[in-house]
């Protein structure tokens, strides 16, 4: 395992794309060769040794290369895009689209990270030990194909739209999250331990949406259908009581996602 | 000297002149076709060694949906069709992003890429013609035109509830005048107007709101119209009832009734040297015939109604028509049929957008995906096709995708391959869902066009259908220096190697237009100067002062003022008007 740690130096006034800092770029190059690496600001392009310090060359393939970015990096954009294997570890906060379009290996944040985290991810896993905010999991702008494998695991809360066009992999969040939630989601899983405020499982046409807190406004279109205890899904566990209902009705398709709401934090419902 | 080259070696393909693979040279001058070059010119000219390679007219599409109002939406509703398909800006040409719905140049570039030299937009609305000209005026790389849609225009209905045909005539000549576009365009005669009302036709002899008129009447007094004044195209028909299963009858019963009109192009143009008669004499030209020949009666039923539409196109010679062929894959349904949108839209769920356009017409975009294990987009790959493999003479069928609707135009060389080897149609079918086989005929269908016949379905026949073969679509003298060359030599083709015959035609050795080279492996070397081409009518004078003086009067309807109404020709990139004689 070889370790490439950069250490964030530079002026991030203006965003700065650093696609190119994933383990499948790192690896086969030596440290001299990765400050080198070219990473957009704005309309130019600069070497990436303007910006971090480099330490440690790459390993052999992807898989044997780990990046550790020594710091905050809340402007800093799409880190592990595309990555296929290796491990990204961030000791600070992460900038926006962190592991977008992923496909393997894993990301772990240790701070918080901005919108679009995995979004469009295809495998791998991804882990904010902090906050996140919006499009968790998500499909581009005007697409609903979002997150179709691997899993995203939040220690913290997200806010709008998770996991929207979701098809396949977990999306765990052990906060509580806003609008949207799960939108327009035809497979996959997306378990929020805490609350939601409205319209969770909108235009949902398959999968499975789990809220264990309190849903403020819930989703007209939905039929409740059983409760169920103590639900499981492999090595996710959810205690408790649920509401399950299925849906979305609302939409001409007539939905057969799932939806469980726990009972104890709605009974309103 | 600009404009000046001579291709040599190269194996012909030039049908309107029956030149089937001769090999021989082409030579142009100024930028246009000569019989030979002089000694003096051929001096320092520029020449091309096409040896082992095929050299054909430049690629005329005669249906694409490429400038307006409606591609536009497309672009702007689709920001995911962008972000993956983009490229970058070079000292040459401009940047540029979209996949079904790519930007004018991006665009511009692509068509010229593959050797076509020439498009047409399939649709314009009249009062969106501003915005199209402006769009087509962007678009580098290819000469131009639009055919105008008036299948359910207010005035037109009007008159021919009154039988005022003088004015319905004198009407048509200052549209096509006032809007600089080309031809008519007649997209769901009746129906589209009931959509105002949140209702369609399903009928021929169904008479529409208020104005009384019948799809029937429409296309009939449309035709007879269209011979009336002369105009080089026929009436281009998107037929009622489009993408509903058992769509292909009302189809067959539509393209019957013209078949008495005599047809009268008749322009003041002069005409390049052609073999063949390279005037039209059909009077109708009916598009993407593949969604309008859905057969059963519903989607568990649903079948190919090909053979109905191929049978009677075999048995008659007064229709033509376009493929509209499905390459499966991401496309962007866009039509002036707005009820046919909305209809998409409660089958999918997607976004859509529907607009009325202001006593002219309507329109609908929708993104759409055609997958290979889906049932009804299989059969739907396969009709596409049946539609092109069933018609014998390939002098009555065009091919398209009806871009963006079936998939957009740079799967063109995939349609190709599909017609020209019959081992890529199986193994297509082994990854495709059965009903491509189970519900329509094309997995018996052996034959496999020559090289011959797809100069005539993407070039030729094109051009000659819409009445451009006196320049476009032909390397006889007197035409445009349009021309395509690929890598393609026909003594070694092998059609069950088709992944070498999509990689020929996805870029050409050299696209030249006017005698330029503009496009060279891939790559765009030139940017040419562009022609944008419109029909200017000859009418009798009073008649377009006693119809003028309706228009007008109705004019406090619209929500632009009269003389707000035409088009510039300032909007237009070389405005080339073709002067139209109408029978007096």
């Amino acid at each position: 395992m070889a370790d490439v740690i950069l250490k964030p130096i530079g002026n991030f006034d203006l965003s700065v794309e650093a696609e190119v800092v994933t383990p499948d770029n790192f690896a086969g190059k030596t440290a001299d060769e990765i400050g080198k690496v070219l990473v957009w600001q704005g309309p130019a392009e600069y070497p990436l040794i303007d910006f971090f310090t480099v330490e440690g060359n790459g390993g052999s393939s992807a898989e044997d290369t780990t990046i550790i970015i020594d710091g905050d990096i809340p402007r800093v954009k799409r880190i592990g895009q595309q990555m296929t294997a290796g491990k990204i570890l961030i000791k600070g906060s992460a900038g926006m689209h962190v592991g977008s379009a992923m496909e393997g290996g894993e990301i772990i944040v240790e701070g918080d990270a901005d919108s679009w985290v995995g979004m469009e991810m295809t495998g791998g896993s991804i882990h904010i030990k902090g906050n996140t905010k919006d499009h968790l999991g998500c499909a581009y702008r005007g697409s609903w194909k979002g997150m179709s494998g691997g899993r995203i695991t939040v220690d913290g809360d997200a806010v709008s739209q998770v996991g929207g066009g979701l098809s396949g992999g977990e999306i765990i969040i052990a906060g509580s999250v806003k609008h949207f939630c799960g939108i327009r989601i035809n497979g996959g899983l997306i378990v929020v331990k805490g609350n939601a405020f409205r319209t969770v499982g909108a235009e949902m046409t398959g999968g499975t949406i789990v809220i264990g807190g309190c849903i403020e406004r819930f989703t007209p279109g939905f039929e409740m259908t059983d409760v169920e205890s103590d639900l499981k899904f492999n090595d996710i566990e959810c205690l408790g009581d649920y509401m399950k209902f299925t849906g979305d009705y609302a939409i001409p398709q007539k939905g057969k996602g799932t939806l469980y709401v726990s009972c104890d934090n709605n009974e309103c419902l | 000297m600009a404009g000046t080259i001579v291709i040599k070696n190269g194996y012909v393909y030039d049908p309107l002149n029956e030149i089937d693979g001769e090999i021989m040279d082409i030579f142009i001058k100024n930028g246009k076709v000569v019989a030979e070059l002089s000694g003096a010119d051929m001096k320092d000219v520029k020449e091309i060694d096409a040896k082992g390679k095929i050299v054909m007219p430049g690629g005329v599409d005669s249906h694409s949906h490429v400038a307006g109002a409606k591609v536009n939406t497309g672009r702007s509703m689709r920001p995911e069709d962008h972000y993956k398909h983009y490229q970058k800006r070079t000292p040459l040409t401009h940047s540029g992003s979209g996949y079904t719905v790519p930007s004018v140049y991006l665009g511009g570039y692509e068509y010229s890429k593959m050797g076509y030299t020439t498009v047409f937009e399939a649709a314009v609305p009249p009062m969106e013609a501003r915005h199209t000209h402006e769009e087509m005026r962007s678009t580098p790389m290819l000469d131009m035109g639009g055919y105008l849609v008036l299948g359910n225009n207010w005035f037109l209905m009007r008159y021919l509830k009154e039988g005022d045909v003088d004015k319905a005539a004198a009407y048509i000549a200052w549209m096509m005048k006032t809007h600089k576009t080309y031809g008519i365009k007649c997209v769901n005669p009746g129906g589209v107007e009931n959509w105002g009302w949140g209702k369609n036709v399903s009928s021929l002899d169904q008479a529409n709101i208020h104005f009384d008129v019948t799809p029937e009447d429409m296309i009939k007094s449309l035709a007879e119209l269209n011979e009336k004044l002369g105009i080089p195209m026929p009436v281009h028909l998107h037929a009622n009832n489009l993408g509903h299963p058992g769509c292909w009858e009302i189809t067959k019963d539509s393209l019957k009734i013209p078949k008495s009109v005599k047809t009268k192009p008749n322009t003041d143009v002069e005409w390049a040297e052609t073999k063949k008669n390279a005037k039209r004499h059909e009077s109708i030209y009916l598009t993407h015939c593949q969604f309008n020949a859905f057969g059963g009666t519903s989607w568990r039923d649903f079948e190919s109604g090909v053979k109905g539409i191929t049978d009677y196109v075999n048995s008659n010679d007064h229709v033509v028509f376009d493929s509209g062929c499905v390459p499966f894959g991401d496309a962007t349904v866009m039509t002036g049929d707005g009820p046919a949108i909305h209809d998409l839209y409660v089958l999918t769920g997607h976004k859509w957008s529907n607009t009325d356009v202001e006593c002219e017409c309507g329109s609908g975009v929708l993104p759409f995906e055609y997958l290979k294990g889906n049932p009804v987009h299989s059969v739907q790959w396969a009709m596409g096709l049946e539609s092109l493999l069933y018609v014998k003479d390939a002098w009555k069928t065009i091919m398209t995708t009806d871009s963006p609707n079936g998939g957009p135009f740079i799967k063109y060389p995939q349609v190709i391959a599909w017609l020209m080897s019959n081992k890529a149609r199986q193994d297509t079918f082994d990854e495709c869902h059965k009903w491509a086989n189970d519900r329509t005929g094309l997995g018996s269908e052996t034959r496999e066009m020559t090289l011959n016949e797809i100069a005539m379905i993407t070039r030729a026949n094109p051009a000659r259908t819409i009445g451009m073969s006196y320049r476009k679509g032909t390397l006889g003298v007197g035409a445009d220096g349009d021309v395509a060359i690929f890598n393609i030599d026909p003594k070694k083709l092998e059609v069950n190697d088709y992944e070498s015959i999509i990689r020929s035609f996805e870029s050409t050795a050299y696209t030249i237009k006017a005698g330029e080279v503009v496009s060279q492996m891939g790559e765009i070397v030139a940017i040419p100067e562009k022609n944008t081409f419109y029909t200017d009518i000859a009418i009798d004078a009073d008649d377009e002062k006693n119809m003028l003086a309706d228009v007008k009067k109705w004019f406090k309807y619209y929500t632009i003022g009269f003389d707000r109404y035409p088009t510039p020709e300032k909007y237009l990139a070389n405005p080339t008007p073709i002067q139209v004689n109408a029978e007096k």
